[in-house]
C-alpha cells in the first residue's frame, strides 16, 4: 500500500516537472510588471535623495532657529505658508491664487516664447548650417548677442513693446534662441555627406530635404539646444516676472519680498526649482523618442 | 547604334587653392543598354571620382556624360546609387528607406497601393521582404546592403551604379551578394557599372572589365571582354580556362605593367 503511494507520487511528479517549469518561465517574461521589483527600484532612486533632503532640512532648522536668525527654519515655513503648500490651486480674486496657478501662468509664457524661439532657431541654425556664407555673416552677430544677460534685453523690449506682457515674451525668446541656433547649426554642418548625396539622387527640393533629412538628421543635436534652451527660458521668465509684474511665480517672489513673507518665497522657490526639472526631463524625454535610431550607425 | 551612355573625352581635377590636382585624363568609353561593366583599379586611381561623375555627384572639368544621347551633369534617380557604406537613413524602417525613393519617384505616376506593390516587389527581389519594419541598426551589414540595392532598383534605374558595394563585407556574405546581384541582372537586365577592387568579383559578374591606370591623371589603361555564358556559376568557374584567362589578364595588368607604386600616394 505504501509502496503504491510512493509510486503514485513518483508518476505525478514527473509529468509534474515541465508543467513547474512553463509557471517559471512565464513569471520571467511577466518581470516587467513585478511591483517587487518596481518598488525595489523606486527605492534605489528616492531612499538616497530623500536621506539627503532630511539631513539639510535638520541642518536648516537647527542654523535658523536662534531668535536672532534672519531667515525662517522649515518648521515656521511649514506653519505659515501652508496654505500655500498644501493648497497649490485655490482661487480667491485676481491676486491670491495658488502656487500652481502662477506656475501655469508662467509655464504659458514661456511655451509661447519658447516655442516661438524654437521655431525661430531651428530655421535660422538649418540656414547657418547649411550655407557657408551666411555662417560668414551671421555667426559672428550671433556668438556676441548670446552673451548678453537676459535682463540687459529687458528696458529695451520695454521701450520697445509699450508693454510688460509681451517684453516677457521676448526676454525669453531671445534668452532660449541662441543655444538652439548654435546646436541645429552643428547637427546640420555634421549630416553625413552620405544622406546628402542620397538626397540629391532622389532630386529632394529643399523643403523635403529640410523635412526628411536635415531635421531627423540634426535632431540630437537640434534636441541638446532646445534642453538648454527651455532651462534658460525658465531662469528668464522668473526674473522678468519680477520686473514686469502680472500673476506668474517671478513677480509672486517679488511680492512676497516687499510684504516680508520669507516663508512664501522659500515654498515658491521650491515650485520654480520643481518645474524647471520637470521642464528640462520633459525636454530629454520628448527627444530621446522622436531621436531614436539617429544616432545608431 | 549609338552607345546608350557614353563618356566622352573627360577630364576632371580639383582644385585647392593655387594647387590643381588632375584625376582623370581623357576617359572614353561606351556601354551598351543591359550590359555588367567592372571598373578595376588600385586605390586613389579615381574610380570612385569616375562613378561620382557618371551619378552626377561631381561636375566634369572637361567633356561630357551622355545618357542615350543627352548630356547628363546633375544627380536623378534614372542614375541609382548602390553606396559602398549602405547611406540607409537609420531614423527609417527599411520599408520607409525604400519609401522615400518610391514616393519621390513614383509619387505622381503610381497608387498608394501600386507603391506599396512595388516596394515589397524590389524588397523581395532582394530576400529581405521580411525585415521591412526593422530599422537599420537592427540588420546586418549584408542586409544592408541588400536594402540599399533594393532601394536603387526601386527607383527603377536606367543605370544601376555600385560604389565598392561588397568591400566592407565579409567573404561569405559577399558571395551571396554576389549571386543576388547576378541574379538581379539577368532577371531585370539593368544597365550596371560596378566600381570594385577584387578581381574575381569582375570577372564573375562583369560582362566587360574597365581596367584603370595608376593617378595621378589616370586613365582607362585597358577594356576586357569576358566572353563567358550566363547564367554564371562560381564552383564550375573556378576551373573553367576563360575565367582562369581573363582573370590573369586582370592579375597581370594591376601587378605587372601597372603596378601600385606607394610613394604616389
Amino acid at each position: 500500500m505504501s509502496i503504491q503511494t510512493i509510486e503514485d507520487t513518483k508518476v505525478k511528479a514527473f509529468p509534474a516537472e515541465p508543467a513547474a517549469e512553463l509557471i517559471t518561465f512565464t513569471a520571467k517574461a511577466r518581470r516587467r510588471i513585478d511591483p517587487l521589483a518596481i518598488a525595489g527600484k523606486a527605492a534605489t532612486a528616492l531612499v538616497p535623495p530623500a536621506i539627503v533632503i532630511l539631513v539639510l532640512l535638520v541642518v536648516w532648522q537647527v542654523a535658523c532657529s536662534s531668535p536672532t536668525a534672519s531667515l525662517p527654519p522649515p518648521s515656521q515655513v511649514w506653519n505659515e505658508a501652508y496654505d500655500l503648500i498644501a493648497h497649490p490651486f485655490f482661487d480667491n480674486g485676481p491676486q491670491d491664487i495658488g502656487l500652481a496657478w502662477r506656475v501655469l501662468i508662467s509655464l504659458q509664457r514661456v511655451a509661447i516664447g519658447f516655442g516661438m524661439a524654437a521655431v525661430v532657431g531651428v530655421g535660422l541654425g538649418a540656414l547657418v548650417g547649411q550655407s557657408v556664407w551666411a555662417m560668414r555673416g551671421l555667426d559672428p552677430v550671433f556668438q556676441i548677442l548670446r552673451t548678453v544677460p537676459p535682463l540687459a534685453w529687458l528696458p529695451l523690449s520695454l521701450a520697445a513693446f509699450r508693454d510688460s506682457s509681451p517684453s516677457a515674451l521676448f526676454v525669453i525668446f531671445i534668452t532660449s534662441i541662441w543655444p538652439i541656433i548654435i546646436n541645429t547649426a552643428v547637427g546640420v554642418r555634421n549630416i553625413p555627406q552620405d544622406y546628402r548625396n542620397v538626397a540629391r539622387i532622389l532630386r529632394l527640393n529643399p523643403f523635403e530635404f529640410f523635412v526628411k533629412i536635415m531635421v531627423p538628421a540634426a535632431a540630437p543635436y537640434i534636441f541638446t539646444g532646445l534642453r538648454i534652451g527651455i532651462g534658460l527660458s525658465w531662469l528668464a521668465i522668473v526674473a522678468a516676472e519680477m520686473l514686469t509684474g502680472g500673476v506668474g511665480i517671478g513677480f509672486f517672489i517679488w511680492d512676497a519680498w516687499n510684504s516680508s513673507r520669507l516663508p512664501d518665497i522659500i515654498v515658491a522657490l521650491a515650485y520654480i526649482g520643481v518645474t524647471g526639472f520637470c521642464l528640462d526631463r520633459l525636454v530629454a524625454a520628448v527627444g530621446a523618442v522622436v531621436t531614436r535610431g539617429t544616432t545608431a550607425k | 547604334m549609338t552607345a546608350y551612355l557614353k563618356l566622352d573625352h573627360i577630364d576632371k581635377s580639383f582644385a585647392r587653392g593655387s594647387q590643381v590636382s588632375e584625376v582623370l585624363r581623357d576617359i572614353r568609353l561606351t556601354i551598351d543598354k543591359g550590359e555588367f561593366v567592372s571598373i578595376i583599379g588600385h586605390s586613389g586611381c579615381g574610380k570612385s571620382t569616375l562613378l561620382n561623375l557618371i551619378a552626377g555627384l561631381t561636375k566634369v572639368s572637361a567633356g561630357a556624360v551622355l545618357l542615350e544621347n543627352k548630356e547628363v551633369d546633375s544627380p536623378g534617380p534614372e542614375r541609382a546609387v548602390v553606396f559602398q557604406n549602405h547611406s540607409l537613413l537609420p531614423w527609417l524602417t527599411v520599408y520607409e528607406n525604400i519609401n522615400l525613393a518610391v514616393s519621390k519617384v513614383f509619387g505622381r505616376s503610381k497608387s498608394k497601393a501600386e507603391r506599396h506593390d512595388w516596394i515589397m516587389r524590389n524588397l523581395d527581389l532582394v530576400q529581405m521582404a521580411h525585415a521591412g519594419d526593422k530599422r537599420p541598426a537592427e540588420i546586418s551589414g549584408g542586409m544592408k546592403q541588400r536594402v540599399g540595392i533594393a532601394r536603387a532598383l526601386a527607383m527603377e534605374p536606367k543605370i544601376l551604379l555600385l560604389d565598392e558595394p561588397f568591400g566592407a563585407l565579409d567573404a561569405l556574405t559577399r558571395a551571396h551578394l554576389q549571386d543576388a546581384v547576378m541574379d538581379i541582372h539577368s532577371r531585370l537586365g539593368s544597365t550596371t557599372i560596378m566600381i570594385t577592387h577584387d578581381v574575381d568579383e569582375a570577372v564573375l559578374l562583369s560582362d566587360r572589365i574597365v581596367m584603370m591606370t595608376n593617378g595621378p591623371a589616370a586613365t582607362i589603361g585597358e577594356v576586357l571582354a569576358v566572353p563567358l555564358a550566363r547564367p554564371r556559376r562560381r564552383v564550375e568557374l573556378s576551373s573553367d580556362r576563360t575565367f582562369l584567362r581573363c582573370r590573369e589578364a586582370v592579375l597581370k595588368f594591376l601587378y605587372e605593367r601597372h603596378r601600385f607604386v606607394a610613394a604616389a600616394e
